[in-house]
């Protein structure tokens, strides 16, 4: 069934749009990831223009964490305290990135920087979590105990002055540090349409750390809010929200999203980790290959 | 820009050979739709584009008459970029303006152009994909600027914005003639021209051109200018129905 997209200016397929909003939503719901970071890059592959992929996937990160952070409130798994300070970080970092998206769109090296964001960020985040979750995955399968978790937040962490009390993530420590992570999870969310679940998670693990019970429900919260600050700004300078594109991927990943919180339930956190892990060092190696191999389109018009 | 189109053809027509009197065939142009509606199920169109020549006296001429039909879209300044391998990827390297870049451009013929006419009259009446003129600004050399306006030619020929097809025209009895012209969906908006040249003997001897405007309708249109013009309104909207379809699939999941 093919569907005329009025602000991006081309027909799609409704059913391709729908499935692929479900199961970057069933993702979403899983891993506690708005999904972002697969939604821009499959809707550049499928044609969209880059602008319009990046503001319409953020629209459709906000549907999929709405259900997904609603499930995790009724099971009281957001810090609204944490969540608080990052979405006042991501607020100003969402306007940063706005500055930086008019200037590299004139520069003519918006798409470069892109793929190379995507590239690093996903690339290091991905290895990190594959890392942690296989070595987790070892000690499972030898039969030995995992070893009690340290709750150690990094040391620079522990530097920061101003100590404030996160009671439901378990932390005592300076809000500056959560500030600084939601301004630069802000920031690529301007940029590459994505929520930063994918870095935000494992930052609040390893960075802050966070007790796990809290992680996924925070983030969550935290990609609500500034991805809705980054469709109206996107609405407001650009102009290119495609309000059908979104609500076909709408359509699929919300109740995506909510199939994948379910599912997490039943399977082991040690699996799912690992399979994040895998699935964005796949998006990061197919970016990475896109740098080096000759682009199908040389030239492109602005 | 209807403007400068319509003095473009007076230029045209002044470049008809000065005979140009009662005694010059004339042509009827047509099209099949005067406007084209975008809407929720269009995924691109086909324009016919048809009419008669009419000869004085209703003689037909000895020798064999081509028709060339070019439909144009409204030009608008483009910068055109062009990658290249630096230190090992693939950036955007150099660059070029081209004010007057046309978004849309499909021409048809009875015969190939090359056959026609010769390259001179090709280029003043523009017709051809090669013989577009996009007014590139800024100093670049002969052999850069052909490098760039390939690359555009050629992207917008797979996109199916540019379109050239020698045998696009039928001639039926050497004065009704038709052509089809593909509209793909990616089409942009705007004032078009369908313009019909009878040449004979390498001259252009008549010229007749038809408006085609092709717009959003209905929902689509709505929704593209609610985008342009009420930016806060319309992603307030996009605001209200992500969570509020978040927000319903929550509560539908919920009850079970």
């Amino acid at each position: 069934m093919d569907l005329y997209l009025p602000v991006a200016n081309l027909s799609v397929n409704a059913l391709v749009i729908v499935l692929l909003g479900g199961g970057v939503g069933f993702l979403s719901g899983m891993f506690g990831v708005g999904g972002g970071f697969l939604t821009t890059p499959l809707l550049m592959f499928y044609g969209i223009p880059p602008t319009v992929a990046a503001a319409s996937a953020a629209t459709q990160v906000t549907g999929a964490s709405v259900s997904g952070a609603m499930a995790y409130l009724e099971r009281d798994g957001v810090d609204l305290r944490m969540g608080t300070v990052l979405v006042v970080g991501g607020l100003i970092g969402s306007l940063i990135g706005a500055g930086l998206f008019e200037l590299l769109t004139a520069w003519g090296q918006i798409d470069t920087v892109i793929s190379i964001l995507y590239v690093a960020m996903l690339g290091s985040v991905g290895t990190i979590m594959a890392r942690e979750a296989w070595g987790a995955l070892r000690l499972m399968k030898a039969g030995l105990p995992p070893p009690a978790r340290k709750r150690r937040h990094h040391p620079m962490v522990a530097n920061l002055p101003l100590r404030w009390r996160f009671y439901r993530s378990g932390l005592y420590i300076s809000p500056l540090a959560p500030l600084l992570l939601g301004v630069g999870v802000g920031v690529l969310t301007m940029l590459l349409g994505v929520g930063g679940g994918f870095i935000m998670v494992p930052a609040m693990v390893y960075l802050l750390g966070m007790g796990t019970q809290v992680v996924v429900g925070t983030s969550l919260f935290q990609i609500l809010f500034v991805t809705i600050a980054t469709t109206m700004v996107h609405a407001m300078t650009t102009g290119a929200v495609d309000l059908v594109l979104a609500g076909l991927l709408l359509l699929g990943s919300v109740t995506g999203a909510q199939v994948g919180a379910r599912f997490a339930q039943s399977v082991r956190p040690e699996y799912l980790r690992l399979l994040l892990a895998v699935i964005v060092l796949l998006v990061a190696l197919r970016m990475a290959v896109d740098l080096f191999i000759r682009p199908d389109e040389i030239y492109t018009v602005q | 820009m209807r403007a400068a189109a319509a003095l473009l053809l007076w230029c045209a027509a002044l470049l008809v050979p000065a005979s140009a009197s009662a005694a010059d065939p004339r042509l009827v142009p047509d099209v099949s739709s005067r406007a084209i509606d975008i809407q929720y199920s269009f995924t691109g169109e086909e324009l016919l584009l048809f009419g008669a020549i009419l000869y004085p006296g209703q003689r037909l001429p000895d020798d064999r008459a081509d028709i060339v039909v070019v439909l144009k879209g409204p030009v608008r300044p483009i910068i055109l970029r062009e990658k290249r391998r630096i230190a090992g990827i693939w950036i955007n390297a150099d660059s070029i303006r081209l004010r007057t870049s046309p978004g849309f451009y499909a021409i048809g013929s009875s015969r190939p152009i090359d056959q026609i006419v010769d390259e001179r009259t090709a280029a003043i009446f523009e017709l051809g994909l090669s013989n577009l003129s996009m007014s590139p600004t800024g100093f670049s050399e002969a052999k850069t600027l052909e490098r760039f306006e390939g690359g555009l030619i050629d992207l917008y020929r797979r996109q199916g914005l540019f379109y050239q097809n020698p045998k696009a025209v039928e001639i039926s009895e050497g004065v009704l003639y038709r052509a089809r012209i593909p509209v793909p969906a990616r089409v942009p908006v705007g004032n078009y021209r369908a313009e019909t040249y009878l040449i004979s003997k390498g001259r252009v001897i008549a010229v007749a051109s038809r408006d085609v405007e092709i717009r959003k309708a209905g929902f689509e249109r709505f929704v593209a200018l609610a985008a342009e013009r009420h930016g806060f309104l319309y992603g307030l909207t996009a605001v209200l129905l992500s969570v509020g379809l978040g927000y319903a699939a929550s509560a539908v999941f919920r009850r079970r």
